[in-house]
């Protein structure tokens, strides 16, 4: 592209501009509100607006004053939301087998997927059980990094991870304390759940040996 | 001699305590305060662990004010490689002492009488004779006059900060902050020429002394019935000197990082802060000397209460000295919190409004304020 003229000579030449209609207003908005005689006397309205914010002041230190809270801050970590939205799934659970062991065959496939690399996993191995040799001797979760995606989900074979309807009780002061092993991650009663019970409807003993 | 000395003494350390106090305490109320109008809890983390125990005492953030004058304390005190080391350094104190001086000509209670106030002692009574004292540290004719002119001294020392620290928008915030202070401080004069026409003083004792008279036979004569305008404007203006928001263009974050004390840190940065709290008080406790009747209940008199009923209450006179004391306070935290509610509530202006809004709304209001209250004050004269 070489050309120098961006307009040809034999162009049309640009119509006037149709002269603007004039208007009582200039308006910089297009639904600038228009101010009224007494708005435009500026400090009643900054009185007006004095009542209304020092209305809230008295309204919630009053709130403060006979016990109850005068704010719509939740006082994290002291107060936790029950509201979470129905699709929350903010904890980490391993399924039991019945006799309470992890079903957990420390395949690592969780911590090979996981995006933020916040699974830790220490296989054991146990030659008395020939179905499930290999079992988690330790399994731990870095909450301080882990990014809730629920990819450990997606990726178990085994369905011995799921994230359920709750959030880690993990305030700490410290990152190196947000920590879940395999212990508190256990302590879920998978036999309990009745909408996934344990072992499935309809599947012989033989299967969930 | 010994006695006047004594006495004086004990005055400045009870500014000194009573400012300092306000400035700590007014950081907490201006975060708790804007906290609670906006719905929010405010700062509350900050706690002092007891030795020894677990028990965090948090007292609803008090503690906040310690914690960062630690950290303004034991921050690194950066300096910029600026041509004036001097001006530098000197800036963050011409804005924070005349602060402390104003509040010298305030009175912050009537007549002390201590020969009366120790009668129980009569050797230290008998000491002190037949000296009153006004509730004050220094006494002058000019009282009024030393106000504004301490005043005007703080727009120096924004000035010196903003030239000798070697940045632009220091440079700029020192610019708004002396164009702006000027001209509000012009509108703080002209309210106040009404007031000193009516009380015919600008010995600030005096002006309340006048105030705890009746109006109508019932109003107590507070300046703000007297001058209902000029109480407006003259807070108005006030804080427009205190360049906090909404006249807080010199420092506007959104514009200037911090405009004049952009390029100070830690314990400098820190007076300029401090400086700027102080002032709220010192605000506050000169528009309740003028205008809300200084350290007066309404009725109340150096010797006790006269309602309008006709019914006089006589009081001791340490009661009377104590519950002085404690009614400036008093208006003193009521009108900082009111300047909080202010800060909270307005946006910032433009800064061609905020120019346009002192000499082309708040200059002539208070110039046809000055005018009426003239005329007034010759027709109650008698045309004289």
């Amino acid at each position: 592209m070489s050309g120098t003229e961006l307009r040809p000579a034999t162009a049309p030449p640009v119509p006037a501009r149709p002269k603007p209609v004039a208007r009582k207003v200039r308006r910089t908005y297009w639904n600038e509100p228009e101010m009224g005689r007494w708005e435009s006397v500026y400090l009643l309205e900054v009185i007006r607006g004095l009542f209304i914010t020092g209305g809230v002041f008295l309204r919630n230190l009053g709130r403060y004053m006979i016990g109850r809270k005068g704010a719509v801050t939740t006082y994290y970590p002291e107060e936790m939301r029950p509201d979470y939205a129905a699709g929350n799934r903010g904890k980490h659970v391993l399924t039991q087998r019945p006799d309470g062991s992890p079903q957990c065959v420390a395949c690592n496939m969780c911590a090979t997927v996981c995006p933020a690399r916040v699974i830790e996993i220490e296989a054991a191995y146990d030659p008395t059980d020939p179905a499930h040799p290999k079992s988690p001797a330790r399994f731990e979760i870095d909450y301080s990094r882990c990014i809730f995606c629920g990819l450990c989900v997606e990726a178990c074979p085994e369905d011995a991870i799921r994230m359920v309807k709750d959030v880690p009780d993990l305030p700490r002061a410290d990152r190196h304390r947000m920590w879940l092993g395999k212990e508190e991650l256990l302590a879920w009663q998978p036999a309990r759940d009745v909408a996934k019970p344990y072992p499935p409807r309809g599947a012989s003993p033989e299967d969930t040996r | 001699m010994m006695q006047d000395l004594l006495v004086h003494a004990v005055y400045i350390a009870y500014a000194f305590a009573v400012l300092l106090g306000m400035g700590t305490i007014l950081t907490w109320v201006e975060r708790k305060q804007g906290a609670l109008m906006s719905d929010r809890i405010g700062a509350n983390r900050a706690y002092v662990r007891l030795p020894f125990t677990d028990v965090r005492l948090v007292w609803i953030g008090l503690f906040h004010g310690i914690a960062d004058g630690l950290k303004l304390m034991l921050k690194e005190d950066f300096r910029p490689a600026s041509y004036d080391a001097f001006a530098y350094a000197l800036a963050p104190w011409v804005v924070f002492t005349p602060v402390l001086l104003v509040f010298a000509v305030v009175p912050f209670g009537g007549a002390l009488v201590p020969a009366e106030l120790f009668a129980w002692w009569p050797a230290l009574a008998a000491w002190f004779g037949e000296r009153s004292y006004q509730l004050q540290i220094a006494r002058l004719d000019a009282g009024l006059l030393i106000v504004f002119a301490f005043g005007g001294l703080t727009v120096i020392g924004a000035m010196l900060a903003g030239w000798s620290s070697s940045n632009k928008f220091s440079m700029l915030g020192a610019l708004r902050a002396g164009s702006q202070m000027i001209s509000y401080e012009l509108v703080m004069g002209l309210t106040v020429l009404g007031l000193i026409l009516i009380y015919g003083t600008v010995d600030l004792a005096n002006i309340v002394r006048e105030q705890s008279g009746l109006l109508l036979g019932w109003l107590p004569a507070w300046g703000v019935f007297l001058q209902p305008f000029a109480a407006v404007l003259f807070l108005t203006a006030a804080m427009a000197e205190n360049r906090r928001t909404p006249f807080d263009l010199p420092e506007a974050e959104s514009e200037l990082i911090a405009g004049y004390f952009t390029e100070y840190s830690a314990m400098k940065m820190g007076l300029f802060m401090f400086a700027e709290f102080i002032e709220i008080a010192v605000i506050a406790a000169i528009f309740s000397t003028l205008f809300l009747g200084g350290y007066n209940l309404p009725y109340m008199h150096d010797g006790g209460f006269s309602l309008p009923g006709g019914t006089e209450i006589a009081l001791a006179h340490g009661t009377v000295v104590v519950l002085q004391l404690l009614t400036f306070l008093a208006k003193v935290m009521f009108m900082s919190s009111f300047q909080i509610l202010v800060r909270w509530s307005l946006p910032r202006f433009r800064y061609d409004q905020l120019l346009r809004f002192a000499w082309k709304f708040l200059f002539p209001i208070a110039l046809a304020n000055l005018v009426v209250t003239a005329i007034a004050v010759w027709a109650l004269q008698g045309f004289q």
